[in-house]
């Protein structure tokens, strides 16, 4: 065995920490456990205990009192009878329905809300934003204006202002014509539509598969730019597979395309398709609010990007179309997306405002559930199961797409 | 679109000569610039002329403005033409006071200037000092004192007769009051290294977080009764302003989490060689960083509660917004509730937008 080398360092060393005899070290109370983890333990404890003695007073209240007024809990309701109205859905209805079918109408109407509004906020939100850093003054301070305007009033006192305006329109006999085939009436806003069917379904679906196609194409388009540097252009793709394999299916398999005129008949409209005043009122107050914020947002990300990026893309030469595709928004977007999901998230929970006008979404119908059934607690765990399901949706897309923007770091 | 055009923008003046009027060299630079924008600036224009045009007609032009007590049949006469101010010299007391009684309606008109006298005071940087909270808890207690009455020869009014504006400030305000603290503790616990109290504080800011403020004031309207003792009970205004200080303590929380993720590393790891305690340390020397960091985005959740205060409509308690809709349900006025909702929405803007002008002005201040 060798023996190790003692460093000439070790002896002094410990020649000084020797003159001055170390304290014995602190008795702890609990073998290895400090006065820190002691406090912490004694918090943890003291503050879960009191959220349990919450809670279990509360649960103990509603089970008494429900019991008291004869509430059976528990989702066994859901099955019966629901008996209610629905003017408005998505989703085909009728009083007979069960409760359970009611709510998922109710989730449906929701979601066309959401959606529709989601879309038309974040294009008309980008517009407005865009439209503010405009050269032209007017048009910046018209943006401003807007954006100011909207954001400082109430949601819900915008939406009832749409709605009265909505029902002070003319009646379906002296209904409004912008334009040939849409008529704005107190009866909401009627539009041609084309039904349908399965075979136009079909044809649909060819354009999604092209629109998959083309994307693959794609990124398989750009590995080989990378390759040699050469540009290839998407576009024959995209109109091959998008447009004209769609129109060759069409064509081929007789699939018809009319459109549906919507026509005054009596004191209402057959055909087309119909946005009722609620929904109509409901959709332009949560569209141009939420756009206001989007607007700021989009507005703020664009202006965040230093000042060097937009001359250097112009000392190369670059056309503005390209400069902005290619090097502004890809950057501004990294910037954008975070604010901008929970604004989708906001525009989502807002529409539950839907219910001080009568649009009939998941809220309204759970209250009417909970009115008819006095099932309080489902109705409500019902309202937030849909909701946190929706929210964590978004946040789970919007964190998958902003994974993809983000700036890839060495 | 020719927006973006010139971002950022290219000092004109180097591009231009300098020659002509100067108000003419800006139009140029700022209207005409180029043939397209020249088109949009003509095109936004008569846009605009036409509906300023259309506007006037209505509101000014063919508008009654005063009319014989609750007499509607002039403003009948304008219906579709002509809007009908008259129905706020007519309504304004119901609007901004609801139902408090007539003659005691001084004292709700006091409260709101006390509030605004209060949000005046919190704006100023000089008086940004623990005193702060004092000042508070006093204007507060005198607001109460003022609207309940019951003392100093008061009369007491029961706060179901409370109405209009005072209430939305109250709920806006209280809601603030209670929340902030409750959202400094919740940030701190969701910062904490006690996993128990960690995982608490994050299931509380997710679940209000992630459900509309309309459910949670159903909650507090129709299922409070069934969690408390029977018997008992509580006002209804008191649950709405309970289920908006819990909401407001989710967001405000997450306000505040932000400013303590800015305050450096080093600060923590000095106030902990000082020895302070977990309390002083947050106390002293975090939480005023803090929330220094973050007093514009506060200003703006603040704006946002102010805004979300209306939804109480919904569970019907007697708010500026519920006594406008209340207002026009009078059938000599029904049809003229679009003028009810402007004169209520110029109130909410003038507060909304003073907060916003105060949170950009502190935005620029920080900013340089």
């Amino acid at each position: 065995m060798r023996r190790r080398k003692s460093l000439p360092l070790e002896k002094g060393f410990c020649a000084v920490t020797s003159d001055t005899p170390r304290p014995p070290p602190r008795r702890r109370l609990f073998g290895a456990w400090g006065r820190r983890e002691l406090q912490g333990l004694f918090w943890q404890v003291l503050v879960v205990g009191i959220a349990l003695a919450v809670i279990g007073f509360l649960w103990s209240n509603t089970v008494t009192n429900l019991s008291a007024r004869r509430i059976t809990t528990g989702f066994a309701f859901l099955g019966r009878e629901a008996g209610m109205p629905i003017a408005d859905s998505l989703l085909a209805y009728n009083p007979r329905d069960t409760y359970l079918w009611a709510f998922v109408v109710g989730v449906g109407n929701t979601l066309r809300v959401a959606v529709i509004g989601i879309v038309l906020a974040t294009i008309l939100g980008t517009l407005i934003g865009i439209s503010r850093l405009s050269a032209n003054w007017l048009l910046s301070r018209l943006a401003a204006v807007y954006v100011e305007t909207l954001r400082d009033i109430p949601l819900l006192l915008q939406l009832l202002f749409w709605y009265v305006l909505m029902q002070a329109l003319p009646a379906a006999r002296a209904a409004w014509r912008p334009v040939e085939g849409m008529f704005l009436s107190n009866r909401g806003l009627i539009l041609p539509a084309i039904p349908l069917g399965p075979p136009q379904l079909w044809v649909l679906g060819t354009a999604v598969f092209g629109l998959a196609v083309v994307y693959l194409i794609r990124r398989w388009l750009i590995v080989q730019q990378m390759r040699d540097g050469k540009p290839r252009p998407v576009w024959p793709f995209a109109v091959s597979f998008i447009l004209a394999l769609p129109v060759l299916v069409s064509v081929l398999l007789r699939v018809s395309w009319t459109i549906e005129w919507p026509e005054l008949r009596g004191f209402n409209f057959v055909g087309g398709l119909t946005l009722a005043p609620e929904y109509f009122a409901l959709l332009i107050a949560l569209v141009t609010y939420t756009s206001a914020f989007i607007a700021e947002i989009v507005r703020s990300g664009i202006q965040s990007l230093p000042r060097g990026q937009w001359d250097a893309a112009n000392a190369l030469g670059l056309r503005r179309s390209f400069m902005l595709r290619q090097i502004i928004l890809p950057q501004a977007l990294r910037v954008i997306v975070p604010p901008m999901t929970s604004q989708y998230l906001n525009l989502t929970k807002n529409s539950s405002l839907a219910v001080a006008i009568g649009y009939q979404d998941v809220v309204s119908i759970a209250n009417t559930t909970l009115n008819q059934t006095g099932q309080a607690i489902e109705a409500i765990a019902l309202i937030m199961a849909v909701f946190l399901t929706i929210s964590l949706s978004i946040s789970f897309f919007m964190n998958w797409y902003n994974a993809r923007i983000a700036l890839v770091e060495r | 679109m020719t927006a973006i055009a010139d971002m950022p923008e290219v000092p004109r003046a180097a591009r231009r000569p300098q020659t002509g009027n100067p108000a003419l060299r800006w139009l140029r630079a700022n209207l005409f610039s180029s043939i397209p924008n020249g088109i949009l600036t003509v095109v936004l224009l008569a846009v605009l002329a036409k509906g300023i045009f259309s506007f006037v007609q209505w509101g000014i032009a063919n508008a009654v403005w005063l009319t014989p007590a609750n007499d509607s049949s002039a403003c009948r006469a304008v219906r579709g033409l002509g809007a009908c101010w008259a129905i706020i010299p007519e309504k304004y007391r119901f609007i901004l006071f609801g139902t408090y009684p007539f003659d005691e309606q001084w004292r709700p008109a006091l409260s709101v200037l006390l509030f605004i006298a209060l949000f005046y005071l919190s704006t100023r940087r000089a008086l940004w000092r623990r005193e702060l909270v004092l000042l508070w808890v006093g204007a507060l207690a005198l607001i109460s004192m003022l609207m309940w009455g019951g003392v100093l020869g008061l009369s007491f009014v029961s706060q179901d007769r409370w109405g209009g504006l005072p209430v939305t400030l109250i709920l806006a305000t209280f809601g603030l009051a209670f929340g902030f603290p409750l959202g400094i503790l919740v940030a701190l616990g969701r910062r904490s290294k006690l996993p128990a109290i960690r995982s608490l504080s994050v299931l509380y800011v997710e679940l209000i977080r992630g459900v509309p403020l309309v459910s949670l004031l159903f909650m507090a309207s129709v299922m409070f009764p069934l969690f408390m003792p029977s018997g008992f009970n509580i006002d209804k205004l008191l649950r709405a302003q309970i289920a908006i200080i819990l909401f407001a303590g989710a967001y405000l929380a997450e306000v505040i989490r932000g400013g303590l993720q800015a305050v450096p590393r080093g600060q923590y790891e000095a106030a902990d060689a000082l020895g302070l305690s977990y309390w002083r340390k947050n106390r002293l020397i975090v939480l005023p960083q803090a929330i220094r960091h973050v007093i514009p985005p506060l200003v703006n959740t603040f704006i946002a509660f102010f805004k979300d205060t209306s939804l109480v409509l919904i569970i019907g308690i007697f708010d500026l917004l519920t006594t406008a809709k209340t207002a026009i349900i009078d059938p000599a006025w029904q049809q003229f509730s679009v003028e009810v909702y402007i004169f209520v929405a110029a109130i909410y803007f003038m507060f909304c937008f003073a907060m916003s002008r105060y949170s950009r002005g502190l935005e620029a201040a920080s900013g340089r």
